[in-house]
């Protein structure tokens, strides 16, 4: 009876000061990251002459915003850019970055730590300094204010490569030898057998990914010249200059934005919280 | 089925030279061990064999044809190994069928092979499960399976018992020695457990740093090993050594007493004297043989027998005891072994000295 009594009174005696002011921090924290939202949700339900008015809750909530938008065949087509630009980038980084990360991590050859080595460096050159030789590159050929000119920085990157060469590290080399001897080929090796044992990294590279291209805004910014071709970021901040700015638009605009972030994050909340701790960078 | 040969191997990694050109021929069907200490070579030796090494000087020929240069996929061998190797993310049917990945036989074929392969193997109850719902024995089953189902020329074991509990490894030896029985396929089985070579092997052989030993089969080097580092491996407990000084044809044993020195000793002046525990019991008088006392220090009882270990001159003798008679720590004990059961080695080379 003790014994049952004692541990009952756990839990109570486990809220310590230390905890409270934990609790605290994540809620202030919590707060934080979500009144924008708030407000982006709040403005988005409110006509273009209430937008000043800072109310959370709408004194006269409308849709008008979201049918007018929506029914603006230019979102509809940022909308599909973005969905283009990201699901290729991602499918290509999946692709090439796991399999630049398997050879690193699997084979052993002359110049394999300087290639690793030059791979990693290029993590620590700024997107700023990048900017300018992409744009010179991609005028030279012609890539400027097209699809190719908004991905081909993105094919492939650095942190894809070493996020997928730690992991490939991580599968034991009695999988490749055994599939070797039993006669696949060393793509199919990769493809059929690496590759299964690494889902957990390609999901958390495919998130991180998309998710990055999705809310792209500098690079496709400056390489696009044409409005056709924007991505939802890019257009959603051309009602900004068009005339004065459009509030209400852009956060109508930005609400239905989040959608596939946050119905790609229900679903996979388990992967990017792994993924996260597993690269234990970026987010 | 196949021989493989072996000539003058060599393996180096840079400057390391971790084989040291050895030469071993396996006959057709015959189930070969290869033995020793972490690091001596023997399973680089086995992934040489199979292709997943390169040689770095020296031949291997399997069924005649030199195969140094041949990829895994076309020397027909199929290996087991340690952790098993098969793919958590398939089935087991789709484990084994893995094996019959370079066959020309159709899909339905296939199919009949698995099944009579998993048939053989009891495992066809488990053909739609995935890995991680198999217990340890299961898993290395699956493995075996795979190496089974194309039929190869020979099955390279690479310490394949060793991630198992002792007695799933006792069950699993048993499974693959008879497996061997039945398929008659030439098997190169690498482990570091002497125990595991003893009751496994046609053939031992005994590797150290890179070299081999002693090729012979487990009773030839229990009863002639030609070292002491093989005599000291082969059998558990280990080999008792006894110093000695070669005097006027006598052993001065500096545990006390003497032996009779045979004419091989006359040059050598220091000697090992080795006896088996299982040799040293506390039963028998043999005035000729070997007779050691002291006070017993540990008592190990195994229920057929005893081990008994007694201090004796600051060296600790382990021998046996009859599974009744046991006696007991601190007791003062005697041990003999008849003089016909003594191995002598040189104890400057650790060479084996005469034939008993």
């Amino acid at each position: 009876m003790k014994d049952t009594a004692s541990s009952q009174a756990l839990p109570m005696a486990r809220v310590r000061p230390g905890r409270i002011i934990t609790w605290t921090l994540l809620f202030i924290g919590g707060v934080i990251m979500v009144t924008p939202l708030l407000f982006m949700l709040s403005t988005s339900l409110k006509d273009a002459s209430q937008v000043y008015d800072l109310r959370v809750i709408p004194a006269a909530p409308t849709l008008d915003n979201y049918i007018e938008i929506l029914s603006d065949g230019r979102f509809t087509r940022w909308f599909i850019n973005s969905t283009i630009v990201a699901i290729i980038v991602t499918l290509s980084n999946v692709f090439f970055d796991s399999l630049v990360g398997y050879t690193l991590a699997k084979f052993r050859f002359r110049g394999r730590y300087i290639v690793f080595i030059a791979i990693l460096s290029t993590l620590m050159i700024p997107t700023e300094m990048l900017v300018l030789p992409w744009y010179l590159m991609a005028s030279q050929f012609g890539w400027i204010d097209s699809y190719w000119g908004i991905m081909f920085p993105g094919m492939m990157t650095a942190f894809g490569t070493f996020l997928m060469k730690q992991f490939f590290e991580s599968v034991p080399d009695d999988f490749l030898e055994a599939a070797r001897i039993d006669g696949l080929n060393e793509f199919t090796i990769w493809w059929k057998i690496a590759m299964p044992l690494v889902t957990p990294a390609l999901s958390a590279l495919a998130i991180f990914t998309f998710l990055g291209n999705w809310t792209a805004f500098f690079w496709p910014l400056i390489v696009t010249t044409s409005a056709e071709l924007y991505t939802l970021p890019v257009g959603l901040s051309s009602f900004a200059v068009e005339q004065s700015v459009q509030w209400e638009k852009i956060m109508t605009g930005a609400s239905i934005a989040t959608l596939p972030t946050l119905i790609i994050f229900l679903f996979l909340q388990r992967y990017i919280v792994r993924g996260v701790m597993l690269a234990g960078l970026k987010g | 089925m196949a021989t493989i040969e072996i000539d003058r191997l060599v393996k180096a990694y840079g400057r390391t030279t971790v084989v040291h050109g050895i030469d071993l021929a396996i006959q057709d069907g015959e189930f070969v061990v290869l033995v020793g200490p972490s690091g001596c070579g023997k399973s680089t030796t086995l992934r040489m064999i199979a292709g997943l090494e390169e040689i770095t000087g020296g031949q291997i020929r399997i069924d005649g044809r030199v195969v140094n240069d041949l990829q895994p996929k076309e020397r027909n061998i199929a290996m087991v190994f340690q952790n098993y190797a098969i793919y958590p993310h398939v089935t087991v049917a789709d484990n084994i069928a893995f094996g019959l990945y370079r066959s020309k036989l159709s899909k339905s074929q296939k199919r009949a092979r698995v099944a009579q392969v998993a048939e053989t193997l009891g495992l066809t109850h488990l053909l739609e499960r995935r890995p991680s719902a198999l217990s340890g024995g299961q898993r290395q089953r699956v493995a075996i399976g795979r190496a089974m189902v194309r039929d190869p020329s020979a099955f390279l074991f690479d310490e394949p018992l060793s991630n198992l509990d002792a007695q799933l490894r006792t069950q699993m030896r048993i499974e693959i020695k008879r497996l061997h029985h039945r398929l008659g396929t030439t098997s190169v089985f690498v482990t570091h457990d002497q125990v595991e070579a003893m009751t496994m092997a046609d053939r031992i052989v005994v590797m150290r740093e890179g070299r081999i030993l002693q090729v012979g089969s487990p009773l030839e080097l229990y009863e002639s090993p030609v070292d002491v580092f093989t005599a000291r491996f082969i059998g558990s407990p280990t080999m008792n050594l006894l110093p000695g000084a070669v005097r006027n044809n006598r052993i001065e044993l500096s545990a006390g007493g003497s032996l009779p020195a045979t004419a091989t000793m006359a040059t050598t002046p220091e000697v090992l004297v080795g006896v088996r525990p299982q040799d040293l019991m506390p039963t028998g008088s043999d005035a000729a043989g070997l007779t050691l006392s002291g006070a017993v220090v540990v008592v190990e009882t195994l229920g057929s027998e005893t081990l008994v270990h007694i201090e004796n001159d600051g060296q600790t003798i382990i021998g046996s005891a009859p599974g009744r008679l046991i006696p007991k720590v601190g007791e003062h004990l005697t041990l003999h072994a008849p003089v016909d059961r003594l191995y002598y080695f040189d104890k400057a080379t650790e060479k084996a000295l005469a034939a008993r």
